[in-house]
């Protein structure tokens, strides 16, 4: 294959692959809580970062992550203390972040919007040998969490005040949750870009569940997905000269249809498998007895 | 030295001059509450009573501002020993926001008794038996999405008897639940105090529960009102089969069956 011929873009498949595997891992968790927005609220926070990476001439990408972590650890905490109004304290550190890193990197000697550009929407291609480096050390955080931890974590993001009574330690695995997604966010932005890496979190888990009864199940085949989509998008925009950030955004998306068509015939099929495992007990078809039973009696 | 009488007085759960404020508004103002060993206490009271707040308080889900809690017999502050308490929050579905299955659901149960989250051979048989014990046995593997409001209640119950606790925290847990299920968990609640379980539930009426429970204790407006035997049923009320639904403002402050306990 010509494609992995290029160091370039033999950095750039092992990025797109780990982000892949990482940001559904992680998303599954924040789908799971009903916060499936939170990846797109610390993606508006890290660009603070970046321009503040700017700003003081160090990596763009450390400084995202650290920001980033910074503004998931807030958001928690608001979730966590703000009992009223969180939602409107939540916009504030999402748009403050955004405007934040326009800020930043208009103050930047030198700097303009268009060094965003590649944060927004991704830089594949540019993907360097330390970014590697780095990348595949936060990539291997986040699926030390979000394996090794993955009963504890089910069972805060199920049922928070059902898991405190476990003796878990919510507040902190709440902590540790949104730390890895911050983590995965700073990942995913040199592959799809700040704006479009709550989609990679999102979208997989979507998909995959419209075929999967289990969590566990779920797990897998989203990132099956994840990975699917990320070595798909970037091997087409190497052919066909298309930006690999938004290709792999389109065919998640396109995964996610592919699978909800595919999705209604089997829940037909598991309906028609449960009725004929049913015939053999109870008839499926209604019977109306002749004469009221206990089971009958409706509360009134 | 340890008397038998002092084993039998034992309290589980002890409540003493609790109050806690939700905002600026008083929930508990100043409740007494016991629940001894083996003993089976009901929680009554309208909407907005405050008996959910005692229950969340007890399990540090709300933080009282004075009194105190102490579960058997350790300052809930200092209390870890999670897995001799089993908990069935007020919920009307066990679902999340991505599928699961009954077992998995359950599993979550047994973390108390997990080191590191690691469910053992034993574990996983707990979980089974607690399915057997509310007759999910045969949905283990069915998506939590597929029940009905009576088997997601079930659902609920075996995830707080997989950590065989000694005491079980219920609210509400008959609230939406079909007549068959209602059954199934007045008889598995049966079993668990025939085998010396202790049993604290919140429940807005007596029900199909009332021939299991020793003692009521009735709030109204955050203070308890009566603490005795439970008021026994006239009337409509008494009717088998009788659900008591009709729509409570929040500021009702009636307890049910007034007449009998004032």
């Amino acid at each position: 294959m010509d494609i992995l011929d290029y160091a370039f873009m033999q950095r750039a498949l092992l990025a797109a692959v780990l982000v892949g595997v990482i940001a559904p891992a992680v998303g599954i968790y924040l789908v799971q809580r009903r916060q499936a927005l939170m990846g797109d609220g610390i993606g508006h926070v890290a660009m603070t970062g970046v321009g503040l990476g700017f700003l003081l001439s160090t990596s763009p990408v450390w400084m995202a992550t650290a920001v980033s972590v910074l503004g998931a650890v807030l958001m928690e905490l608001i979730r966590w203390y703000g009992k009223t109004r969180g939602d409107i304290a939540l916009a504030m550190l999402f748009y403050g972040g955004m405007a934040g890193g326009v800020m930043f990197i208009n103050l930047a000697p030198g700097g303009s919007n268009a060094n965003l550009t590649s944060y927004l929407f991704g830089s594949l291609s540019t993907v360097s040998e330390s970014d590697v480096t780095a990348i595949s050390l936060l990539a291997a955080f986040v699926m030390a969490v979000t394996l090794g931890l993955r009963r504890q974590l089910f069972a805060v993001s199920q049922d928070e005040e059902f898991a405190r009574v476990t003796g878990l330690p919510v507040r902190t695995l709440n902590l540790l949750t949104a730390v890895t997604a911050a983590v995965t966010v700073t990942v995913a932005m040199r592959v799809v870009g700040l704006l479009l890496v709550s989609a990679l979190m999102v979208v997989p888990v979507a998909a995959a569940q419209q075929l999967t009864r289990s969590f566990a199940a779920t797990f897998a085949v989203a990132v099956a997905i994840g990975v699917s989509v990320t070595i798909g998008g970037t091997v087409t925009s190497f052919y066909q000269d298309v930006p690999p950030g938004s290709t792999i955004v389109l065919l998640t998306i396109g995964a996610f249809i592919a699978l909800t068509a595919l999705a209604s015939p089997l829940a037909r099929r598991r309906a028609r498998a449960l009725a004929a495992a049913q015939a053999a007990g109870d008839p499926a078809e209604c019977v109306i007895p002749a004469t009221r039973g206990p089971e009958d009696t409706v509360g009134v | 030295m340890i008397t038998v009488e002092d084993v039998v007085n034992e309290s589980v759960v002890s409540l003493r001059g609790v109050r806690a404020e939700l905002g600026s508004r008083p929930v508990l103002r100043g409740v007494d509450l016991t629940v001894r060993r083996g003993e089976v206490v009901a929680l009554l009271g309208a909407n907005g009573s405050g008996k959910s707040t005692a229950v969340r308080g007890i399990i540090g889900q709300v933080s009282p501002s004075a009194g105190e809690i102490e579960v058997f017999g350790v300052p809930r502050r200092r209390f870890r020993d999670w897995h001799r308490v089993g908990y069935v929050p007020q919920r009307t579905t066990a679902a999340g926001g991505v599928p699961a299955t009954v077992t998995e659901i359950v599993a979550s149960g047994r973390l108390s008794r997990a080191r590191f989250g690691i469910l053992r051979k034993a574990d996983h048989a707990a979980v089974r038996r607690a399915l057997e014990l509310v007759g999910m046995a045969d949905r283990a593997k069915d998506s939590v999405n597929a029940l009905s409001g009576g088997q997601h209640q079930r659902v609920l119950i075996a995830r707080a008897l997989a950590s065989e606790p000694e005491l079980l925290i219920m609210d509400e847990p008959m609230a939406g639940v079909d007549l068959a299920s209602q059954e199934v968990l007045a008889e598995t609640l049966r079993g668990q105090v025939a085998q010396g379980a202790s049993v604290l539930l919140v429940l807005h009426e007596l029900g199909p529960l009332e021939p299991l429970i020793d003692r009521a204790v009735v709030l109204r407006d955050g203070c308890v009102l009566h603490d005795g035997p439970p008021p026994r049923a006239v009337g409509q009320h008494a009717l088998p089969g009788h659900d008591h639904v009709h729509p409570h403002a929040a500021h009702d402050a009636e307890p049910i069956r007034t007449g009998l306990l004032s």
